[in-house]
């Protein structure tokens, strides 16, 4: 977020909804109207002095309404932009005749007179990501807002936010107790088609989890119960969590849409549920209802706006082949617009749009960028430290507490420092100017800004040291808004004196503040992508149509990988003529040079700058050079071992039944098909959930019904994980007669193979007994083998998750992007997923890629490693603990190796630094004499004194 | 409608989300112009108010 609000390139415009677009592709023209925030912008500096004295309480929309803001305000800390807003109909300007704010804005922000204003911008594409709404379930039958102790997900993630309506203390709305039985019921506005939405909303089964999880946490001894009808941990890591919540004690009850009642001496919940067959009540003090994903609303108006179809629940329409709509007429949706996804998924579509318009945009990359020029850096060489010390009020957030005037009186008797002030808003363009200004005039070399925290201003500040020409590097700064005046607002003295302390250490270490580089490395503008499937292929040609160099990798002789076995898609869309038209592209394309029947025999160098080499069967060589690689190598389905694969033709995987179908190899008289789920996954031994089983049974069972209406197919599941709009496929599989039976871990059912005949037995959990069914044919729902990741990963140097999948950086916010700089992940490598699925990724990728190969010049950070040669005694437990990859061991002289570290890679742990038995290692910025000289700034007048 | 010679360096961003914010800053680093149009007086959408995200339980944007 702040990120996005910092970027040179980017401008927010809040408040604004789109009304207006003429134009062609590549040159639209957009008006967009701004609605009027009453504060000028460009001046409000986010201190929220304004919000302290509003005399006006209202609710606040960021809390869902159950925590307060003011009719001014800034709605919580981490806004982006940092600015307040009025909201009109609340504020008393408006209503009467208050001015307070106006009085109070130091920066003679507030503007009562602003209007409306339609504004134009020229644009080539248009991305729209206007997300979900959540479900709303009032007046309905959970008792939400009629019983005060129920919830919506949304409102208790407020509640257990550090920085919500009740600080992270979860506590019931009736008497602010702390309760000890919460329960969540699942599928709330999902699965439903009476009172909700037919599909299933995808994310609530891992949110509800998380949020038990979360509780138990905070308080291990709070009864936490799941109302669920499966649990659909289907994402990656998900089913690791599920068990963990079951191992942390969370109890999940499996039984559909319990009653609910309320005993109004307590205003506690008593929930009847049915559960094994029986009628059974509990009481709980807190329900909390996970309420779906709906359609956002402004979807229809969208769709009129810029002539795309919606789907019959909402969300635009899509093809499979094309997930992220036409690209020709640059307009793309993406994430929830499409249907409900998670986090790392919605992130998967809209950087596969955004690699879209790039490669739409192509040939006007970089026409429009913002490119900031600095004047040359004045060197510091030995000049004596120049300190200039900047004490920030943040408007009266520190200043009333924090008696800054006596700080600066106090600094500037401290050795070194040759100027010092105090700022009311160090971070207004004012004060930066100032601070520009004041380096100049006063030939400062070092500068101390104690404000607010590093982490969001440390940017801004090293900014205004550029400008001036001074070394970024050598600025410190201090937090005395969080450290001193928030966390003691009490005690005004101590709150003083701990800043002034703060400062004194700061200005001992600014004096040991050294100039840093940022190094710069050029880039080879092509890319290595292993893996010619589904995946690699698509982000072959993204790469190659955004201009770059591609070289891609089949190890087999043929391209198309998983995808030459599968026929048809869950829509039932055929896959051959795609399939046929993508190799086509790939083949014709003159940016890829396709490389088929070779495998990587090695691989050297690091981001921008990789050497390779590749095999082929016949042991011909070929050496490539290029700046990043794609890792898109896929995944096997599993060869079963249990359930008599293998010794009749009468059991067979999905995929094998989708290819019988398809090639009509099945008898005519097809009497009784079993599926079996979940086989040989989450067990033991493979504890992930494959993600496509599901699905694929569903698929085939439909298919099988279109064929041969008569058959009779038995589903044999643990949890039907059809997640998204797939549930009504699964719905429909079940109107036409498909029988899902439930089994357990506990009693798997059992196959018995005799004279080739297939006899199935299970528990029938309703029924509860046993029954036994003969089947024509047995089909297995095997995993995703993850077995053949780690040759690769080994080769590489790439971890895997527990799951044995190739692991990504984050695994919410990173997905396609590995921790080593210069490899990114998409596809069945990463882990299992559905052909839209494996396209978005696979243009997610290619994108994070090209925003390496589009630079000329790639450049690290100052604060880097740095090995003393002669210190150095060459044990290598510096290159162990790296996880970047920046240490190597490398051969100075014959039989002497020593640790260098790659300035690209080195991300400034300091980890080396501190497993280094010698102490050859050096972090710049954090050295043993800055930390010592900052320590010596806090002993110099004792502690507290 | 045909494709102009010379496309526009610059995309328009409906919606300020975790979606939006990742499109925006993908195509701003990419070297686009992006203007991210918000309803909201201030970005981040649904993810902002999520108190920790899952698996890693880390905090939200």
């Amino acid at each position: 977020m702040a990120d996005a609000g910092r970027h040179p390139n980017i401008r927010i415009l809040s408040n604004s909804e789109v009304v207006e677009i003429e134009g062609e592709p590549g040159n639209y023209t957009v008006t967009i109207l701004r609605w009027p925030r009453y504060v000028d912008e460009s001046k409000c500096t986010g201190c929220r002095t304004c919000e302290t004295f509003c005399p006006e309480v209202m609710p606040n929309p960021f809390d869902e309404y159950l925590g307060t803001t003011k009719a001014i305000g800034v709605w919580c800390p981490q806004a982006v932009p940092a600015k307040a807003y009025i909201e009109r109909e609340r504020c008393v300007y408006f209503l009467g005749q208050c001015t307070i704010c106006e009085a109070v804005c130091k920066n003679k922000a507030i503007d009562f007179k602003q209007k409306r204003v339609r504004g134009k911008v020229r644009v080539g594409a248009i991305i729209i990501a206007t997300g979900y709404e959540v479900f709303k379930p009032e007046g309905w039958t959970y008792g939400y807002g009629v019983f005060e102790n129920v919830f919506t997900s949304l409102e208790y993630e407020r509640i257990l936010s550090a920085s919500g309506p009740t600080q992270g203390e979860i506590l019931r709305r009736s008497d602010r107790k702390i309760p000890h039985r919460i329960a969540w019921i699942q599928c709330v506005g999902s699965r439903d088609l009476r009172n909700g939405k037919s599909y299933c909303s995808a994310i609530c089964c891992g949110y509800a989890i998380k949020q038990a999880i979360v509780t138990k946490s905070h308080h291990p001894d709070m009864e936490t119960v799941i109302f669920h009808n499966d649990i659909r941990t289907f994402g990656k890591g998900l089913e690791d969590l599920y068990e963990r919540a079951k191992r942390m004690g969370v109890r999940f009850i499996r039984g559909r849409l319990p009653l609910i009642k309320e005993n109004p001496e307590n205003h506690n919940l008593i929930l009847t549920y049915l559960s094994d067959g029986k009628l059974r009540q509990e009481e709980f003090e807190m329900v909390i209802l996970s309420v779906g994903v709906l359609p956002q609303r402004t979807n229809r108006k969208m769709s009129e706006l810029f002539g795309l179809e919606l789907n019959h629940h909402g969300f635009f329409e899509v093809s499979p082949f094309y997930p992220l709509k036409d690209g020709k007429r640059g307009i793309f949706v993406s994430g929830n617009t499409i249907a409900p996804m998670d986090i790392p998924d919605t992130i998967c579509s809209t950087s596969a749009v955004a690699a879209q318009v790039a490669e739409l945009l192509a040939p006007a990359r970089g026409s429009l960028a913002v490119k900031k020029e600095y004047p040359p850096e004045r060197p510091v060489g030995d000049e004596e430290p120049r300190i200039g010390v900047f004490v920030c009020h943040c408007g009266s957030n520190i200043a009333d507490i924090v008696d800054v005037k006596e700080v600066v009186q106090y600094v500037k008797n401290l050795k070194g420092v040759v100027y010092a002030e105090d700022q009311v808003v160090s971070c207004s363009n004012e004060g930066l100017t100032r601070i520009t200004q004041l380096i100049k005039e006063r030939g400062l070399n070092r500068v101390v800004v104690a404000a607010c925290t590093p982490r969001t201003h440390e940017p801004v500040f090293r900014e205004a040291l550029k400008e001036a020409g001074l070394n970024p590097y050598l600025l410190e700064m201090i937090n005395i808004r969080e450290h001193c005046s928030w966390v003691h607002p009490l005690e005004k003295e101590e709150a003083t004196q701990k800043a002034k302390e703060l400062l004194r250490m700061a200005i001992w270490r600014a004096r040991e503040l050294e100039p840093l580089q940022e190094p710069f490395f050029g880039v080879t503008k092509s890319a290595l992508v292993l893996g010619g499937g589904l995946a690699g292929m698509v982000a072959a040609l993204s790469l190659a149509r955004q201009g770059f160099e591609v070289y891609l990798v089949e190890k087999e002789k043929e391209l198309g990988g998983n995808l030459r076995e599968i026929h048809f898609t869950l829509e039932g869309e055929e896959v051959g003529p795609f399939l046929k038209r993508l190799i086509n592209e790939v083949e014709s394309e003159e940016r890829i040079k396709v490389f088929k029947g070779y495998r990587l025999s090695s691989l050297s160098g690091y981001v921008g700058n990789f050497l390779s080499t590749i095999e082929s069967s016949e042991g011909k060589k070929i050496e490539l050079s290029h700046g990043v690689v794609i890792i898109a190598t896929g995944g096997k389905p599993l060869t079963p071992s249990e359930y008599e694969y293998g010794k009749s033709e009468r059991i067979l995987t999905q995929r094998e039944l989708e290819g019988k179908i398809v090639r009509g190899e099945l008898p005519e008289k097809l009497k009784t098909v079993v599926m079996i789920q979940c086989v040989q996954a989450r067990d033991e031994n493979r504890p992930y959930c494959s993600r496509i089983c599901c699905g694929q049974a569903i698929k085939n069972s439909l298919k099988l019904k279109e064929k041969f209406p008569q058959v009779r197919i038995i589903v044999l599941y643990r949890d039907m994980r059809t997640y998204g709009f797939i549930e009504d496929l699964y719905r429909e599989a079940r109107v036409k007669g498909v029988l899902f039976i439930r089994y357990d871990l506990e009693r798997k059912p059992q196959v018995e193979l005799k004279d080739d005949k297939v006899k199935v037995k299970v528990w029938e959990p309703v029924l509860k007994r046993e029954i036994e069914v003969e089947a024509d044919l047995l089909v297995l729902s095997v995993p995703v083998d993850s077995r053949g990741n780690l040759e690769l990963s080994q080769q590489l140097g790439l971890s895997l998750s527990s799951d044995g999948f190739f692991m990504e950086a984050h695994i919410k916010l990173r997905p396609v992007d590995f921790t080593v700089d210069g490899f990114f992940l998409c596809g069945m490598a990463h882990y299992p997923k559905f052909i839209p699925e494996t396209i978005a990724q696979a243009k997610s990728a290619a994108l994070r890629a090209a925003l390496i190969l589009s630079q000329d010049q790639l450049k690290g950070s100052g604060v880097v490693c740095e090995v003393r040669e002669d210190r150095c005694m060459g044990c290598g437990a510096c290159v162990e603990v790296c996880s970047y990859r920046a240490l190597q061991l490398v051969e100075v002289r014959k039989d002497l190796k020593k640790a260098q570290c790659n300035p690209v890679l080195c991300r400034g742990d300091g980890l080396c630094s501190s497993v280094c038995p010698t102490g050859a290692i050096r972090l710049k910025h954090f050295t043993e004499e800055q930390i010592l000289s900052e320590i010596d700034g806090l002993m110099e007048e004792g502690l507290g004194s | 409608m045909a494709q102009v010679d010379t496309p526009v360096g610059a995309v328009l961003v409906i919606g300020g989300g975790i979606g939006g914010i990742q499109a925006a800053l993908d195509l701003g680093s990419l070297g686009f112009r992006v203007y991210l149009v918000e309803r909201a007086p201030q970005i981040g959408g649904k993810m902002a108010q999520l108190d920790k995200t899952f698996p890693t339980l880390d905090c939200s944007i």
